[in-house]
């Protein structure tokens, strides 16, 4: 069964790639208000983010829950209108769309939900969910329809397709929901696609098969992705670089093997130390871990977010003055005083 | 009966079946295992394959819809499947033994303060008084990991990883010696996970508790696990020490689920298992893992008996 393998991506010299998406220096607050009305202060939950993602591309936003991913894949879904800062499709700034454009631009972006059941719709049959964005993009033939839902549906393996054509999300496992899921996206063949944990819901042995499957997809139609993710473990079987996000900023930024062999921020290390290997020595060890939760994103600790729980404080300079970028080796960055 | 002292808990041909439209579904299917004091079990096994029912046939946590319970359960020498509901209710359930359910940390009542969710187990349990089980939750806090003051707190004024160390306080205030947890961190993130393992390791070490780990997630169950059993479509398909285990799974379906585990640090090929478990009302005659398995052979379509290999067990023809 030699072609059920995944192997992990090895780095490979794409520099001349061009680039599809620029995000540049953004910045999604929401207002809080006290009572409805009476400002009350901003949830910082995308703080100056920067990075640029080239075609065919794939990368990893790490974070944990409540770091600003979220946000920051949705403002990239241009369902967040930034607060300052540009979202860059192939040049151009994603806000500033007419209605027409806007409608183009999500026919080029592709987005897997975490959770398959629950982005199904649960009355329409397969046929239909995957009819639906055909639809609205004015596809008139029905047979033209019928014949892209089949090819969408014989690429992620829901074969044969007549036996799931007529199905409803209900009556089909977690794998095969998935894969509606991903035949979906896929279905007005997007140049980009944002797979927001595609595989956290999903068993052990299934979770390989998504995962693998994305891979195919990404490589025959030279897609990009951003593959949002709290487990790094998954990471360097998907994508070629990794972000990791706190706070609502990209601490550190590197190529998958690096960041995994050589982490350079405090934050980095720890999530590192956090995710367990099968190993039975395990359980003879406790694990050092930084004390405390990440902070609120109303009122975010000056200097380096990330001071309040970190071991290798320099005090007076993390505690007082905001991190800026450092590059410390190619195509790796860290915002991290420790690296001045 | 083979135990010795050192055996908190020893269970033998345990069965549990639901009713359902299209039959019986077969859940816990003959599952036999020990445990010792101050060990870890981890029960292993992809959604479906029946081990929640496990934990709640354990600890006779029964919906209405049985069809079938039988075997037995000998707890600290005591077969407590012979109690009456009233007596295993009095003298076992919480006492001996407790559990901490899935998503417990999403479960604890919003509108009462957690010392008193914490509290309560005690005063009902053990018929202390309720200042006495303020103080024994207090400790139990203490022992978890929560400050203290947060006992006049609620639910929603705690994060994730604090409330979850709220549900598991809540199964030790009455100092049982066997705690079930049933997927105790998978809606936390890495670094609380990592937290609740090292506080779950503490405890073991401390207060000399044995665990019943039940969990989708490899991985981490090796943070705790002395011991792995594999379960399989309602059965366990594979016992053992855990250090042989994580490096050499006997069990062909042992062996596909761990080659499934992406590493870390390790690049290596990952595999997975094709098709799906079969179905539990009609679960297929013989090895029901058979249909996946890619050692499959004539022997097969008869069901194995559990074959003993240098101290490990294993439903395997392959080890005949």
């Amino acid at each position: 069964m030699s072609e059920i393998n995944v192997a992990p991506i090895m780095e490979t010299k794409k520099d001349e790639r061009e680039i599809l998406l620029s995000v540049q220096d953004l910045r999604i607050w929401f207002e809080l208000r006290r009572f409805g009305f009476g400002h009350a202060g901003y949830v910082r939950a995308v703080d100056g983010v920067n990075f640029q993602l080239a075609e065919g591309e794939t990368v990893a936003i790490v974070g944990e829950s409540g770091c600003g991913k979220s946000s920051l894949m949705k403002a990239i879904l241009g369902l967040h209108r930034p607060t300052s800062g540009q979202i860059l499709f192939m040049g151009d700034d994603i806000s500033k769309y007419t209605a027409a454009k806007k409608r183009w631009y999500h026919s080029k972006v592709g987005y897997v939900q975490q959770d398959p059941f629950g982005a199904l719709p649960p009355f329409m049959p397969v046929r239909r969910i995957l009819e639906e964005p055909l639809i609205i993009s004015g596809v008139k033939s029905k047979s033209e329809r019928i014949d892209r839902i089949r090819k969408g549906m014989e690429e992620v393996k829901l074969s044969p397709v007549d036996d799931f054509l007529e199905k409803y999300p209900h009556m089909l496992s977690g794998g095969q929901q998935q894969r509606v899921v991903i035949a979906r996206a896929m279905i007005m063949e997007p140049k980009f696609l944002v797979a927001d944990e595609p595989v956290s819901m999903l068993d052990a042995s299934v979770r390989v098969e998504i995962l693998k499957l994305l891979r195919n997809i990404q490589e025959r139609h030279n897609l990009s992705v951003i593959y949002i993710t709290h487990d790094l473990a998954t990471v360097s079987y998907f994508s070629e670089r990794i972000f990791v996000m706190y706070a609502g900023q990209l601490v550190e930024k590197a190529p998958v093997r690096k960041l995994v062999d050589q982490p350079a921020h405090p934050y980095t290390q720890a999530l590192l130390t956090g995710t367990s290997e099968p190993d039975a020595r395990n359980a003879l060890t406790y694990k050092e871990i930084p004390p405390g939760e990440p902070p609120s994103l109303v009122k975010p600790p000056t200097g380096c977010r990330f001071h309040p729980r970190c071991i290798r404080i320099i005090k007076g300079e993390c505690d007082v003055n905001e991190p800026v970028e450092f590059t410390i080796a190619q195509r790796h960055t860290v915002f991290c005083w420790l690296h001045k | 009966m083979s135990t010795n002292n050192k055996t908190l808990l020893q269970i033998k041909n345990l069965v549990l079946y639901f009713r359902a439209g299209a039959g019986d579904v077969q859940a816990v299917d003959g599952v036999d295992f020990d445990l010792d004091y101050n060990r870890a079990v981890v029960v292993l096994g992809e959604s479906g394959c029946g081990k929640t029912s496990l934990a709640k046939a354990i600890l006779r946590l029964l919906p209405r819809n049985i069809s079938k319970y039988s075997g037995n359960v000998f707890l600290e020498n005591r077969d407590v499947m012979a109690l009456g509901e009233e007596d295993f209710r009095r003298s076992v359930r919480w006492v001996q033994m407790s559990l901490v359910p899935q998503a417990a940390m999403n479960a604890l009542n919003p509108v009462l303060r957690v010392g008193e969710q914490v509290a309560e187990p005690a005063m009902i349990h053990l018929g202390v008084s309720k200042q006495d089980a303020f103080e024994m939750a207090a400790k139990m806090f203490q022992h978890v990991g929560v400050p203290v003051d947060f006992l006049t707190r609620y639910p929603f004024e705690l994060s994730g990883g604090m409330r979850q160390r709220v549900a598991i306080a809540m199964a030790l205030v009455t100092s049982p010696n066997l705690i079930v947890l049933d997927e105790p961190t998978s809606a936390l993130d890495v670094l609380t996970q990592a937290n609740i393992f090292n506080v779950l390791k503490r405890l073991k070490k401390e207060l000399g508790l044995s665990f019943i780990l039940i969990t989708h997630d490899i991985a981490t169950s090796s943070e705790l696990a002395d011991e792995v059993a594999v379960m399989y479509a309602g059965q366990i398909v594979e016992t053992g020490d855990a250090e042989p285990f994580f490096t050499n799974p006997l069990h062909p379906y042992s062996q596909k689920l761990m080659a499934s585990v992406p590493r870390l640090h390790e690049v290596r090929e990952l595999d997975f298992i094709v098709g799906q478990p079969p179905s539990l009302i009609n679960p297929p005659n013989g090895c029901r893992f058979a249909d996946r398995c890619p050692f499959r052979f004539e022997k097969c379509s008869e069901e194995p008996p559990i074959f003993v290999k240098e101290g490990r067990k294993v439903k395997c023809w392959l080890y005949a």
